[in-house]
């Protein structure tokens, strides 16, 4: 990302534009101002008070990072998280590596591009829908396939073993295209020649993909990381249609907590906190992610 | 982005000691391509068995699950989706028999992903022009609060926004859902911006001795040079707000501002846990995600070949 901010460009008459800026400016900054500014101040101001909607937000002090601290429950789905997390980003990550190398070493066809990227295109919920049908323990094709190889039926989403992982893959079927697409501009900027060179020295397709383009790539693969990890730790959609945190907790991931806390027992100053907690798990991701892949710059410019 | 079909030939030469190399190749392409035709399969046949299914009677299912073409074929699931069936009818078929007004809901999704798209991408191109070409004093600042905006997850604002909402009294309307997204999003400003500033300042000059003003500039001039990054994020931004349902769950109650992802759940709710209306589910599936796929097939090439552009340039 170039987050340079530039000097401003040079006019020839040299006047300001102050009054024009501030009339284009001023319904982005309202709604940034209303709906971001604030609201995040006011998540911060929340998380100290006992708050239910109907009466005043009364200021409890850290009351609720003490009960979170002590809660079970909310460790419990910080880990169920973080083990969805690991999966989703693990597999997805593999998988759109090796389909945007494909992409980019076999054909250059923006059809298979547009294929590849459909599911992207579903909402979480009709993603889970779907999945929810093909791996129905009864009746869904998943489940007639792994009984026709011989197996006994999986209850992919009623098992609690089975549950994090299946939800992690179905988000993974969602979003691998889009990922792959990323990947795939980050390839399409490593020269040709490069390669050329490389088969001219006789390297094969595999030493190429370890000796150019995992190198050269890295730098792309970070910020790509960076943002779905993000996006991972924030799963809910699909959690909601198709096990709505169950069973027995199994996929009661933190955002699902949160909702449940502030919409089921309207506790919204407890939702806030752990809103808090999560904030600053993904600022401290993100810090220690852009460090981490800022030292392994690469000689790409 | 101009997408290069650099086919690269193989630059060895034809010589017989080569043969091996050659074939081994050639057993990589196939491979590879195996490969990819795997992750197509993969990738597509969901949407071909809720076809099939959406496409077969509840009955026919439960008695041929592996068949793969519909079993029972009929327009029963996409009735019940749309109410067009009656109570006594849909139960005969292994509906619910609750009514879900699914016109209203598409029409809701319409209204509020429009009103977002429009509004968002205009105002935010409005902004991005005062940040990448318009003069004025604590520009980079407030332009490093827009950014320090993009930290800020989605989630850490939503319920205190729901707070906000409600005391505007907003709650269930379509307002409310369409709201928190109306004005911008960091993200929309930040890319528009960077596209601004890759515009020659000699387009602008020649425009302004010309004696046109910024205003007329900015309509007349900078958007319409913009027109491709805007369809792409407009795109991009339909889709987006077609496919909330966390927000819009948080804030509609009622079906007078439900949109189709929560409709959908809603449908999923209603069916019991066992015997589940799977034929009308997929009907009703494929009702929510099909304008979202006719957009994309409109648009995919300029799309596909601008996601790395919009992800993370």
């Amino acid at each position: 990302m170039t987050i340079a901010s530039s000097s401003p460009p040079s006019h020839r008459e040299g006047r300001g534009d102050g009054r024009l800026a501030a009339l284009f400016l001023a319904p982005a900054l309202l709604g940034f101002v209303v709906f971001l500014l604030y609201p995040t101040l006011r998540g911060v101001y929340l998380s100290f008070t006992r708050f239910n909607l109907l009466t005043p937000a009364e200021w409890v002090g850290l009351d609720n990072y003490v009960r979170m601290v002590h809660d079970p429950i909310f460790w419990d789905s910080l880990k169920v998280t973080v083990e969805y997390v690991v999966l989703n980003i693990g597999v997805q990550t593999v998988a759109a590596l090796a389909i945007a190398v494909l992409l980019q070493r076999l054909t250059q066809s923006a059809l298979l591009r547009g294929i590849v990227l459909t599911p992207y295109l579903m909402s979480n919920v009709v993603a889970g829908l779907v999945w929810l049908w093909i791996l129905d323990t009864q009746l869904g094709i998943g489940n007639e396939i792994v009984s026709a190889l011989g197996f006994d039926r999986i209850p992919f989403l009623a098992d609690e073993t089975w549950a994090i992982p299946t939800i992690a893959l179905i988000n993974v079927w969602r979003h691998v295209g889009y990922t792959a697409l990323l990947l795939f501009a980050g390839l399409q900027a490593i020269p040709n020649d490069v390669y050329e060179a490389a088969r001219v020295d006789g390297a094969g397709e595999w030493r190429m993909f370890w000796r150019i383009t995992m190198p050269l790539l890295r730098p792309v693969l970070a910020v790509v990381l960076i943002m779905t990890v993000i996006g991972s730790f924030q799963v809910f959609d699909t959690v909601a249609v198709t096990t709505a945190g169950g069973p027995a907790n199994a996929t009661n991931v933190l955002q699902y907590y949160i909702y449940g806390s502030a919409f089921g027992r309207f506790q919204f100053g407890y939702a806030s906190a752990m809103s808090v907690a999560l904030l600053v798990v993904l600022s401290a991701i993100t810090v220690l992610q852009y460090r981490l892949t800022r030292a392994g710059r690469t000689d790409l410019g | 982005m101009a997408v290069a079909t650099t086919t690269t030939p193989p630059t060895t030469t034809t010589t017989t000691g080569i043969r091996p190399v050659r074939r081994r190749i050639s057993f990589g392409r196939a491979a590879a391509w195996t490969a990819m035709g795997l992750i197509v399969l993969i990738t597509l046949l969901p949407f071909y068995w809720i076809l099939r299914t959406a496409l077969s009677s509840n009955a026919g299912l439960g008695a041929d699950p592996a068949n793969p073409l519909p079993v029972g074929l009929g327009t029963g699931g996409f009735e019940r989706a749309l109410g067009l069936q009656s109570a006594k009818e849909a139960i005969a078929q292994g509906g619910a028999g609750g009514g879900l007004d699914f016109w209203r809901y598409l029409l809701n999704s319409v209204i509020v992903s429009t009103l977002i798209t429009g509004c968002q991408i205009f105002f935010s191109a409005m902004a991005a022009y005062a940040f990448a070409r318009l003069r004025w004093r604590g520009r980079d600042k407030v332009f490093g609060l827009f950014l320090a905006g993009l930290m800020v997850p989605t989630i850490f604002t939503l319920l205190p926004n729901f707070v906000l909402v409600k005391q505007l009294h907003l709650v269930d309307t379509l307002w409310g859902i369409a709201l928190p997204s109306l004005f911008m999003t960091p993200f929309a400003v930040f890319f528009l911006r960077q596209f601004f500033m890759n515009i020659p300042l000699e387009v602008e000059e020649a425009a302004l001795l010309d004696g046109a003003g910024k205003v007329k500039i900015f309509f007349r001039v900078i958007l319409p040079m913009a027109s491709t990054p805007v369809i792409t994020l407009s795109v991009l931004t339909y889709i987006t707000s077609w496919n909330d349902y966390f927000w819009p769950l948080m804030v509609s109650y009622s079906d007078s501002s439900r949109v189709l992802t929560v409709a959908l759940a809603v449908f999923r709710a209603q069916t019991p846990a066992t015997g589940v209306d799977w034929s009308g589910l997929s009907a009703a599936t494929l009702i929510a995600a099909l304008p979202m796929l006719v957009l994309f097939a409109c648009f995919a090439r300029r799309i596909v070949s601008s996601i790395g552009f919009t992800g993370i340039k």
